[in-house]
């Protein structure tokens, strides 16, 4: 019955202004899409034109992946409504278990696309697979809580990677557990601890972290316009009257947080294979904290303001080279001087004032509104 | 009031604009340094816990390419940048990316490891003659030809310290601390291990921390006292080392401390008391005391320009940028030559029967798999300065 009524959609009764918000999906994904597609395609002619630097170039796959991570976190911290401080856990997952699959498959296979694709799904299941390990305990807890305990949980995977030994012997699949890499000292390493992935072939394009964001935005989207989706956010906007109406609160936040894993795997494992080496403490708590900045600094819920934030974020750093010592103070200062902006309901309303004067789509929209205008009248 | 906001925010945002273009139109253009000269690269950690490396590295090098410049006016002119990487690998690949945009000709490595695996593949796939000062990693040269170390790998190292242990230390109780988190650290530990008991010894305890726990090493200091090691192995970095020599201090635990390179720079560390560090001893290819004139000169002309005493990797930099100049000049190399020419002239003159003699060690020779030959000196701090093991 509960989950009958969150089907039912809103009926359009006043005008363009509802027609908009019964829209906010079809919008949402629209200009998502088109940021990305367009993006790309911009990038790509630059590219091809050779206006862009190795810098820039260097740094197309790690923004889509951080693209892709920021928009994966969104679901939890957004959608869900929960803080997670351990994204940079599942990222890992996904990365150390792609690579792994990937020089497995690479031992017989030449095909790069197969061998990517298999690779991201096994990182995705990997990572999955952590998420529901350990969100079946945290689940239950709230807020604060669960922000430390994923912190907590971020940081195991992490070490874990660190003694984590795996190697080839003859095309078998050897691992071990400690610092003696006895046994698997003659054959082919693959993580070596705290040494990490050496040795990786480097098989991600730019086409690829692409396909990876939009699969990424693509799933994000279609579950929060879901029935699941609407009683996840039904669930954070008002967990007593979600569990009142029978909605199952584990359930679908669990379902949030996995999702969301699988999606951070995903995206780990292609920034796995864009290196040709990886060590575990790029997993980092810093690195959580970072893809979180993404989100806020987007707006938390804003899967298009996300991906924004994410890709500028990661090029900010790298243009501000130039000045050289003051390289991370600069990258600071902006940062709090955006965070201050965004967030100024003063400086909000001056920025939309200005956009409204300027807006080259506002003819068409007030055209729209005329003909809501006028189909009304001639219904009635 | 407002209208004043709105002002800094355009203002504000339209320096981002500026900012942001002129970073991406910069590709292709090759302004840095001197015209004509040839633009030597480095990426290191110049912020971050390590920047002690980074720096020292930057500082070796722009000084090698100072002299080098005011002494040979009509030879090739040197040009050096140093970019951060922050020890990582990403920002290592975007550092490197940066120098050549900036018009890169040869590749100054990474100054750590674990960034330097990733530069150098980038270097490998383009092309770059690559020779890195203090990058130690097996990874960093494996499977690539235009790749050389200046400094011992990390398997050399491990094995040198076991060899040296073994011959001079026979009947010493040898106990080991080293970070587990740490390529660097575990990478020398494997092979310690492995050399040490291939000659018939045992280590006595064998204690491991990890990065996130490396100021309280009581646990580790005990097991130690314990098993009544009087030579404990650290082939760990000098931060962690100060913290188990001032905790060892503390509770009267006196063995024999022995490092390897990442001890060096703690006689420069602020707030340690280096009387703690007396007796230390370290396995290492410079010293800064030494007699001969390269060392002297090297190390006065450092002090002038940079107010301290240099260490293992800034010699290690200027050393680097000596060997990249002769080796050019021997494969009668100009100016004008592309990255790609200088890079297969350079691996010709390495892998053949190159020599260069240095700050960190005479005539070194490098083998086809980019690893150096040269000898490893064993140092003990007396009064505050390295001397050799007598």
């Amino acid at each position: 019955m509960a989950e009958k009524l969150l089907k039912i959609k809103k009926i359009n009764t006043r005008g363009f202004k509802n027609l908009v918000r019964g829209n906010d999906y079809r919008k949402e994904a629209t200009i998502s899409y088109a940021i990305l597609v367009g993006g790309y395609l911009v990038l790509q002619l630059l590219t091809a034109a050779g206006l862009i630097g190795h810098n820039l170039q260097g740094q197309f796959v790690p923004i889509c992946v951080y693209i892709s991570l920021a928009v994966s976190l969104n679901l939890v911290v957004g959608i869900s409504g929960e803080l997670s401080l351990g994204h940079a856990g599942f990222m890992a997952v996904g990365a150390f278990s792609g690579i792994l699959m990937s020089r497995i498959l690479g031992n017989g296979m030449s095909f790069e696309p197969l061998i990517i694709i298999i690779s991201m799904l096994f990182g995705a299941l990997m990572a999955a697979l952590a998420g529901f390990i350990i969100g079946i305990p945290i689940l239950g807890l709230r807020g604060d809580y669960l922000a430390i305990v994923t912190l907590a949980f971020g940081e195991i995977i992490r070490n874990f990677m660190n003694v984590l030994y795996f190697g080839l012997d003859d095309g078998k699949l050897r691992f071990a557990f400690n610092h003696t890499i006895d046994g698997i000292d003659n054959n082919e390493r693959i993580i070596t601890g705290a040494i990490g992935a050496t040795g990786t072939k480097t098989m991600a394009t730019f086409t690829w972290g692409l396909l990876l964001c939009l699969f990424t935005v693509f799933v994000v989207l279609n579950l929060k316009n879901s029935k699941q989706g609407r009683a996840i956010m039904s669930i954070r906007d008002n967990r007593i009257a979600g569990e009142s109406i029978g909605l199952d609160v584990r359930k679908y936040k669990l379902m949030a947080f996995v999702v969301s894993a699988a999606l951070a795997g995903m995206a780990g494992c292609l920034f796995g294979l864009n290196y040709s080496t990886l060590v575990p403490v790029k997993f980092n708590f810093n690195t959580s904290v970072l893809i979180l900045v993404f989100v806020v600094l987007g707006g938390v819920g804003n899967i298009w303001g996300g991906i924004i934030a994410a890709a500028l974020l990661t090029v900010l750093p790298e243009t501000f080279r130039q000045f050289a010592d003051y390289r991370m103070l600069t990258y600071a200062i902006v940062l709090i001087v955006v965070m201050i902006c965004t967030y100024n309901p003063a400086i909000k309303a001056r920025v939309t004032g200005i956009w409204a004067k300027v807006n080259p789509f506002k003819k068409k929209r007030g055209g729209d509104k005329g003909k809501g205008k006028k189909s009304r009248k001639e219904a009635a | 009031m407002k209208k004043t906001w709105t002002k800094v925010v355009v203002v504000a945002l339209s320096c981002m604009m500026a900012f942001m273009l002129a970073a991406c139109g910069g590709g292709g253009s090759s302004d840095a340094g001197d015209a004509g000269a040839v633009l030597l690269g480095n990426t290191g950690p110049l912020t971050g816990p390590a920047a002690i490396y980074g720096n020292a590295v930057k500082n070796g090098g722009q000084l090698a390419v100072d002299e080098i410049n005011a002494a040979n006016p009509d030879g090739i002119q040197l040009a050096w940048q140093a970019e951060d990487d922050e020890a990582d690998g990403e920002k290592a690949v975007n550092a490197y990316n940066k120098l050549m945009d900036d018009g890169m000709k040869v590749f100054i490595g990474s100054t750590t490891s674990g960034s330097c695996v990733a530069a150098s593949e980038k270097a490998f796939e383009d092309r770059v003659f690559e020779l890195t000062p203090s990058a130690s990693q097996v990874a960093v040269t494996e499977g690539k030809d235009n790749v050389f170390q200046l400094c011992f790998s990390d398997p050399n190292q491990g094995v040198a310290a076991a060899d040296w242990i073994v011959a001079n230390m026979a009947d010493a109780k040898v106990g080991v601390i080293y970070n587990n988190a740490s390529d660097y650290s575990a990478g020398i530990f494997d092979k310690f291990k492995a050399e040490y008991e291939a000659a018939g010894k045992k280590l006595v305890a064998v204690e491991a921390f990890s990065d996130d726990a490396n100021t309280d090493f009581q646990a580790q200091i005990n097991s130690m006292k314990n098993a009544g090691a009087d030579f404990v192995f650290l082939p760990i970095y000098y931060t962690p080392a100060s913290n188990i020599l001032i905790q060892a201090d503390k509770i009267g635990y006196a063995p024999t401390f022995f490092g390897v390179d990442g001890m060096d720079g703690i006689l420069t560390l602020e707030g340690f008391d280096t009387s703690l560090a007396e007796g230390v001893m370290l396995l290492t290819p410079f010293i800064a005391t030494a007699e001969d004139e390269a060392t002297q000169n090297f190390v006065a002309a450092y002090k002038e320009a940079y107010g301290e005493e240099p260490n293992q990797f800034a010699a290690d930099a200027y050393d680097c940028v000596y060997a990249v100049y002769k080796a050019m000049n021997e494969a009668g190399l100009d100016a004008s030559a592309s990255h790609e020419e200088i890079c297969e002239a350079l691996i010709a003159q390495f892998a053949g029967d190159f020599t260069a003699s240095g700050v960190t060690g005479a005539e070194m020779q490098w083998n086809e798999a980019g690893e150096v030959n040269k000898t490893p000196n064993a140092m003990v701090i007396e009064n505050g300065v390295y001397v050799p093991v007598k």
